[in-house]
């Protein structure tokens, strides 16, 4: 099976610095795939230039079989690809239902918006009844259920997620994750989630990748990759006590 | 009856600055740029029609004149978005400032060329007849002058709050890279700003012209405009409106109860006051964003 989204050899530069070196993955359709890493891994940068807010330098971008790296973000976007940005970018002095609105802005289908607007309601029923607050007066967790409903308003192929847990309390993290596993399993939205927060990522995610340094330095499904001893002493913080007691710090992760 | 008299003549000077003002915070919101051009696209609005409506060029009917002046207008604003500023994205602001402030030096000499630099006035059905109501004599032009405004600005609210492209252009100015990530096309929506800078330059050129003669400095009302920006808030549109029938106001009766001199400086001695005591202008729309 042909993947739905694939990166192949991506180098994205930031100015003089290199911020992506060659970076390839898949993306199968109805999965969940988890980038994971430290800050400055590049994983934001990948977002970007997946959604052509960033151009690559090298490398290619396939969706659906035709190549994407380097189009205008508003193409992007109608071919059915969406960011959801890090750190709930809504657009503060316009009301909920506003935002949605604008959420669907390269769709012409009234009805077909409508429903997938309430759709975004049950699914967040608290959007539902700040429908004509202003945005920037919502609260953290809003905002950034908010920005993922606004996501939904493009009727996505693929979202691609950059920290939805950021800056959120670890029980609206779980809520946050409870409904995008709902989203996932009931509509069937493929996603490509990026976090820091390892434990909780590869608990909905079907497949992993762990950056580093602007590299893929491991791959592999989500609960192997939550099995695997490195995850797990650098990501998941699980402390193993070695047998002649050698401290965590001291220990090289394997692709060292 | 004194009194009122200045009310309404100073409404409708205020609500050209009104006019003027509004374009130079549409554009500064979309954009984050100041156009000090904004006053001389006034002055051009008002010489395209001059041309299109006047017996020496080309001698239109007024009415017919109106949308064709706009669409002109309309057009200059967009291509100049798209030949010259829209490759200054990036650039620091004070170079796109100084770039507005040579677009209006081009604005004028282009228009002193083609119109010549002597005074003249626009052939306009709103120029003429005086309606006298209760001791008040108000021209025609003034009445119109206010009416027009209002309509413009209840255009402009519905416009923003109802069209798809006004919500975008909201959505733009308010945070450009969501906007990005919604597939709007930031870029397009701010040519289509400028084209709305445009029109509303236009319109405020068409009130004016029908109030007095125009000449090719008459852009530099722009500067009174910006002070009514300012005082009413740069980067709130009903701010700028306000701030214009402010400025508009005060003239007039500063004129009549101050010594010779003080209306002219009135403006900007309130501008001073304005800075000093609410610096984000009277209406300012300023949120501090949520981290």
């Amino acid at each position: 099976m042909s993947a739905l989204l694939e990166v192949r050899n991506l180098e994205t530069f930031y100015g003089p610095i290199m911020a992506i070196r060659g970076v390839s993955l898949e993306v199968h359709k109805g999965q969940v795939v988890a980038v994971l890493g430290a800050n400055g891994a590049g994983k934001t940068t990948l977002l970007k230039t997946i959604s052509g807010i960033m151009n690559p330098e090298k490398g290619q971008i396939l969706f659906e079989g035709g190549e994407i790296q380097g189009r205008e973000p508003h193409h992007v976007v109608r071919q059915g690809i969406v960011q959801v940005p890090e750190g709930r970018e809504v657009f503060p002095l316009l009301t909920v239902e506003e935002n949605l609105t604008l959420g669907a802005y390269t769709r012409n289908d009234r009805a077909e918006i409508a429903r997938d607007r309430d759709l975004v309601f049950t699914y967040f029923p608290i959007l539902a009844e700040r429908r004509n607050q202003e945005a920037g007066t919502l609260s953290g967790g809003q905002q950034q259920m908010l920005a993922i409903g606004r996501g939904l308003m493009v009727r996505p192929k693929i979202m691609l997620l950059d920290e939805p847990s950021l800056g959120l309390s670890p029980l609206l993290t779980q809520e946050i994750f409870t409904i995008l596993r709902k989203l996932n399993q009931d509509e069937g939205v493929t996603m490509m989630l990026v976090e820091q927060n390892a434990a909780v990522a590869l608990d909905l995610a079907d497949q992993g990748y762990v950056m580093e340094l602007g590299r893929i330095v491991m791959a592999d499904t989500a609960d192997k990759l939550a099995a695997s001893e490195d995850i797990q002493s650098f990501y998941l913080g699980h402390a193993h006590e070695g047998q002649r007691g050698e401290r965590r710090w001291k220990k090289r992760k394997t692709w060292r | 009856m004194e009194v009122m008299q200045l009310l309404l003549s100073g409404l409708a000077n205020g609500c050209v600055y009104g006019l003027v003002a509004l374009g130079f915070v549409l554009i500064y919101k979309a954009t984050e740029a100041v156009n000090f051009a904004q006053g001389d696209f006034m002055m051009l609005g008002a010489f395209v029609m001059i041309g299109l409506v006047n017996p020496q060029y080309l001698g239109m009917n007024f009415w017919l004149a109106v949308p064709v002046a706009l669409l002109i207008m309309a057009a200059l604003g967009y291509l100049l978005d798209l030949t010259i500023l829209r490759f200054m994205f990036g650039q620091s602001q004070t170079a796109v400032v100084i770039l507005t402030i040579a677009l209006g030096f081009v604005i004028r000499f282009v228009a002193g060329v083609i119109w010549g630099h002597e005074p003249q006035s626009l052939h306009s059905p709103l120029a003429l007849g005086d309606v006298r109501a209760g001791g008040v004599v108000l021209s025609l032009a003034d009445i119109s002058v206010i009416v027009v405004t209002l309509l413009m600005t209840v255009l402009l609210w519905q416009f923003f709050q109802r069209t798809k492209l006004g919500l975008a252009m909201q959505a733009a100015s308010q945070n450009q890279m969501a906007a990005y990530y919604m597939g709007i096309p930031v870029k397009r929506v701010q040519g289509a700003v400028w084209a709305l800078a445009g029109v509303v330059a236009c319109v405020a050129g068409i009130l004016y012209a029908s109030k007095g003669t125009l000449d090719i400095s008459s852009g530099f009302i722009g500067i009174k405009a910006f002070a009514a920006a300012v005082i009413g808030g740069f980067g709130s549109l009903p701010g700028a409106l306000m701030g214009g029938l402010i400025v508009g106001l005060i003239e007039p009766f500063a004129a009549r109860y101050f010594p010779t001199g003080y209306s002219q400086i009135a403006p900007y001695a309130l501008l001073i006051l304005v800075l000093v005591f609410r610096p984000n202008g009277l209406f300012a729309q300023v949120r501090v964003k949520k981290v």
